[in-house]
């Protein structure tokens, strides 16, 4: 009877795939199809209250990306990130480069050489990846960018980790359902930091293309681990 | 070797132009240009950032925090900033290479002048620097006094009065001789109110031939900076 439930949780544990290097690879990949996909949405939100560079610099990112991917395949998550931020501060262009850059930076160091990436180093590694975005554009909680969906994203996804959840598809859903919910919370603010911040009582109104962004890339790592 | 200098701009054609107008007043030192998108687009690349820090012996053996050489940077708006700073970050050894806080163009040539005189990496920053606090302390209609009150409280520790005897008087490329080597000095000094290390600061001066350079100097080296200033003053900056 115990070993019956034992097997039964054991067959269900494996409808998520580890978080492993063939997961990394698959979220890259269908980052690059998520931006791909909202190419122009993500221009058209940028058009609204900044330069509408941002859905071409992005699918132009992760395409390289990909290539990237095409040529190589990375030994570890963390080797992954790593290529994935070099790749994306050099061809991304405008500020969302470096600083999406930095976060995968970031949490690829935070990784380092693990081979599987278990709740807590999840959520470790997305804590660090907002604080790099934080560190690199100095933008705070509610200053209309992409940090407003990442914050909510770290803080669900240690919640579930420190919930005891094992499930790492549980803390990438909770990060992603928050930073999509963070996303929608930046319509009604006033941009505080990047070009947005220029119109200033104008950019209410307007959903923030780099929190849009953000939880695509985050909704991207739920799709690669179910 | 001198510090190197790298110039991150969201423009090629103005990183390259930056570096062509500085490489004039700087000839022995090594300038590079990391402007644009390596696809030649407006932006800015890690790629070419990491390229130029490294042609300019900033990552890799050999140059460490020792003062002898080294790398500033110099960067234009926002995303420059943040490129600059993540190409540290992927740098094994950024001990020797600074990011300045100034502005591109005055900021560059102050930097390659006093990067020309031998001042170390620390000193070419703060000569790149120096340049921002000038433009931020211009006299205004006001006359809001420069940023000096901290030493000028104090009696100056050696002065000097000179009286330019060159035609073109104190322009760009005296001022950035000025100020260049000024930078390398451990003293606070200002030329007519405004700090002498800041080229263009001396520039707002307007000071033609036959004005009188009041200098007066704080620290260890003050006397050895009113003596830079009136050899160069007197020799009429070696033009006619």
């Amino acid at each position: 009877m115990g070993c019956a439930r034992a097997h039964r949780r054991a067959a269900l544990g494996r409808v998520t795939m580890p978080l492993d290097v063939n997961w990394a690879v698959k979220w890259l990949t269908l980052c690059a199809q998520a931006m791909a996909e909202h190419r122009v949405e993500l221009i058209e939100l940028d058009r609204a209250i900044g330069d509408s560079d941002h859905g071409e610099n992005m699918d132009r990112g992760f395409q390289a990306v990909l290539a990237k991917l095409g040529e190589s395949t990375p030994e570890t998550p963390g080797a992954a990130l790593k290529m994935t931020a070099m790749t994306l501060m050099s061809k991304v262009g405008g500020a969302a480069g470096p600083l999406y850059g930095t976060a995968f930076l970031r949490a690829a160091t935070a990784l380092g050489d693990a081979a599987e990436i278990d709740a807590p180093a999840l959520a470790a590694a997305l804590a660090a990846a907002r604080d790099g975005i934080v560190a690199r554009g100095k933008a705070e909680s509610g200053d209309k960018t992409m940090v407003d969906a990442w914050t909510p994203a770290v803080d669900a996804a240690r919640a579930a980790a420190d919930g005891g959840s094992t499930n790492v598809l549980g803390v990438l859903v909770a990060a992603a359902e928050a930073a999509e919910a963070g996303a929608v919370s930046t319509d009604p603010m006033v941009a505080r930091k990047g070009r947005a911040s220029y119109l200033g009582e104008r950019s209410a109104g307007h959903r923030d293309p780099g929190a849009v962004s953000s939880a695509l890339i985050l909704r991207a790592a739920v799709g690669a681990a179910a | 070797m001198t510090v190197s200098i790298v110039v991150v701009s969201h423009s090629e054609k103005i990183a390259d132009g930056a570096v062509e107008l500085a490489a004039q007043m700087a000839p022995d030192v090594v300038i590079l240009a990391a402007g644009g998108t390596d696809d030649g687009r407006i932006g800015t690349s890690l790629e070419k950032v990491l390229a130029a820090l490294e042609q300019g012996g900033a990552s890799g053996t050999g140059t460490t925090g020792m003062g002898a050489t080294g790398t500033v940077v110099l960067t234009d708006l926002g995303s420059a900033v943040m490129t600059a700073e993540s190409a540290l970050e992927f740098l094994e050894n950024p001990a020797g290479v600074l990011l300045a806080d100034a502005p591109l163009v005055e900021g560059l040539v102050a930097a390659a002048v006093a990067a020309q005189g031998g001042a170390d990496v620390h000193a070419v920053r703060k000569a790149a620097e120096a340049a921002r606090g000038a433009a931020a302390a211009q006299p205004g209609p006001g006359g809001a006094d420069s940023g000096m009150e901290s030493v000028s409280s104090a009696a100056p520790d050696c002065t000097g009065d000179f009286e330019l005897v060159n035609q073109a008087g104190m322009h760009a490329r005296p001022a950035a001789k000025v100020a260049g080597g000024l930078a390398s000095l451990d003293a606070e000094v200002t030329i007519n109110g405004v700090d002498g290390a800041s080229m263009t600061g001396l520039m707002t001066l307007g000071a033609g031939k036959g004005t009188v350079l009041h200098v007066e100097a704080w620290g260890p080296d003050a006397e050895r900076a009113v003596e830079y200033v009136g050899g160069l003053v007197e020799a009429g900056f070696g033009e006619p």
